[in-house]
């Protein structure tokens, strides 16, 4: 089979929901370089912006994972299907990953309308993967209703999650001392709602207490909720049924304010500018003309300061 | 290029887990990306598991005693669900006598106690060439 025949394949096997194709999509789009997969992202795109797509972030540790299994379960009480993306940290050094996630929502696994995924994070730094925001494509045009992106254990600045998610769910848990402090930053801001976990042990309620100023202060409409959860707890007790009505409350307000297109508006601008930038790039690259501008031999010259750095950006710029 | 993906699984009761999280670790500190389902699995669980997050391997540990019987039936829910083409490997303990057998049910290797990691590293390169690199 050749390529086109292949992309087919795959594209026909997403749109009937099959579970290996939507696997397979999700590798190949991990794997392969922007124009070799161009062609597939371009015939899937017209399926896709019908699924809700919730992320899920906040220090490593405070329950992420845990809270996600029983978001599943709230959203299958509602005959929803749900898809997970979990992504954890790949090493820097031997570029390998362990990917542990999927350990607290294996319940899920047999149930023929959720789809769990693990992906490392390749080295991107912004708390996702290169490849999240088109695999969100993948699941989205395959029909799920909701998906749900759990980001790599976050700190100060990894907020990628808001150029993906309709609504960004911030977890907390009691137990890392001057945490908030640390995300005041920029973390903290980006929630749509707070979750305080790990309701059981000390210092929770002092915690709940903090986040709720936080939430006071917010410009954002609707005010952020914020709330406590057990996620250990069975499910009747863990608070979690009444994050997914805060979550269901918060998709609808958004809906109906028109803020979701305005979101969905922002993902796209800023989906443009990466992808462009990317397509310029490999443009740049093929071109062997351009190459020239760019040899051992012109790096050396800059180096020797024989040729001006910013002359040949100039140059390389004018020859494309 | 494609990155290779491994699920480590243990099927049934046992409770012995250190084996499979420093094999996980190990894999991990190789390259590999490693997708670690914790202990009491089913093999229909690590069938789906497997092919959700397309790996191209799967290896299951076992200290228990009850190889001979779950990790034929972990093959078998691969072929039901249509990926016999991931290689199904495992370890733990498991007596030389076993070893005949699991392989005659479709289990590629067995790597006991005392197993350098290298060599097993050497098998998953091995194994990774034959296998024809489709799109995925
Ligand atoms: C530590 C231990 C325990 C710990 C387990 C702690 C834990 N969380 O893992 C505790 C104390 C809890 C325990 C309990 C029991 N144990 Co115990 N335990 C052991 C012991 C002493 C060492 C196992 C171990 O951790 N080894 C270290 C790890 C790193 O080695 P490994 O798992 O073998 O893994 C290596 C290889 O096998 C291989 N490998 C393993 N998995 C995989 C997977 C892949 C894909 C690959 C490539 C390679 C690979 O690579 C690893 C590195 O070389 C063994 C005896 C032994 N010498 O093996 C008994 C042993 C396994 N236990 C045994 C038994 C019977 C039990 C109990 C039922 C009660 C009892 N009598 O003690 C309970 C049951 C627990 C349960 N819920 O299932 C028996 C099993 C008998 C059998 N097979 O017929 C053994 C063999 C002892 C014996 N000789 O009787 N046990
Ligand atoms: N006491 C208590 N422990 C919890 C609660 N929720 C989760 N945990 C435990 O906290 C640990 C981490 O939970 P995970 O769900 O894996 O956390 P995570 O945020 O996904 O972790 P990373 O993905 O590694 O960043 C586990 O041991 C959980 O059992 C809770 O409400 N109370
Ligand atoms: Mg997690």
């Amino acid at each position: 089979m050749n390529q086109n025949q292949e992309i087919q394949k795959l594209v026909d096997g997403i749109l009937n929901k099959q579970i290996r194709y939507i696997a397979k999509a999700i590798s190949f789009i991990e794997n392969s370089e922007y124009k070799i997969k161009k062609p597939f992202l371009k015939l899937i795109f017209p399926y896709t912006g019908k699924a809700s797509i919730i992320g899920i972030t906040g220090s490593p540790g405070a329950g992420k994972s845990t809270i996600t299994d029983k978001l599943i379960k709230a959203f299958r009480n509602d005959n929803k299907s749900v898809a997970v993306l979990a992504i954890d940290p790949s090493s820097p050094f031997t570029k390998g990953a362990l990917l542990g996630d999927r350990i607290r929502m294996q319940s899920h696994t047999t149930d023929p309308f959720v789809y769990i995924r693990s992906m490392a994070s390749r080295g991107a730094l912004g708390g996702l993967s290169q490849a999240t925001k088109d695999a969100i494509k993948v699941l989205d045009a395959a029909g799920f209703d909701i998906i749900i992106v759990e980001t790599v254990g976050v700190g100060q600045s990894e907020i990628d999650v808001v150029k993906v998610a309709d609504c960004v769910v911030l977890i907390f848990a009691p137990g890392f001392g001057d945490e908030i402090q640390a995300m005041k930053a920029g973390v903290v801001e980006i929630a749509d709602i707070y979750v305080i976990n790990k309701a059981d042990l000390d210092f929770a309620q002092k915690l709940f207490k903090e986040i709720s100023d936080i939430a006071n202060l917010s410009q954002k409409q609707p005010k952020p909720a914020v709330l406590k959860t057990i996620a250990t707890n069975t499910f009747q007790e863990s608070g979690i049924d009444l994050l997914k009505k805060e979550i269901s409350n918060y998709l609808n307000f958004i809906k109906n304010s028109s803020n979701l297109a305005k979101k969905r508006q922002y993902f796209i601008e800023s989906e443009l500018i990466d992808t462009l930038s990317k397509a310029m790039i490999d443009k740049i690259l093929s071109n062997q003309n351009i190459k020239s501008f760019f040899d051992k031999a012109t790096i050396k010259k800059i180096y020797n300061k024989e040729l001006n750095f910013y002359t040949v950006i100039d140059k390389i710029m004018e020859a494309i | 290029m494609r990155k290779i993906r491994i699920l480590i699984a243990k099927p049934g009761l046992d409770g012995h887990d250190r084996g499979a999280k420093f094999i996980a670790r190990a894999l991990q500190e190789n390259g590999y990306e490693v997708i670690y389902t914790g202990i009491r699995q089913t093999p229909k669980q690590i069938a789906l598991a497997a092919v959700q997050e397309d790996v191209d391997f799967v290896g299951l540990s076992l200290l228990s005693g009850a190889h001979n019987e779950l990790f034929p039936k972990v093959v078998e829910e691969l072929h039901n669900v249509g990926a016999d083409d991931i290689i199904v490997f495992g370890g733990g303990v498991i007596p030389n006598s076993d070893i005949e057998f699991l392989k005659s049910k479709g289990i590629r290797a067995i790597f006991g106690p005392g197993t350098s990691i290298k060599t097993i590293v050497d098998f998953i390169e091995n194994e990774s060439k034959s296998r024809n690199s489709k799109i995925g």
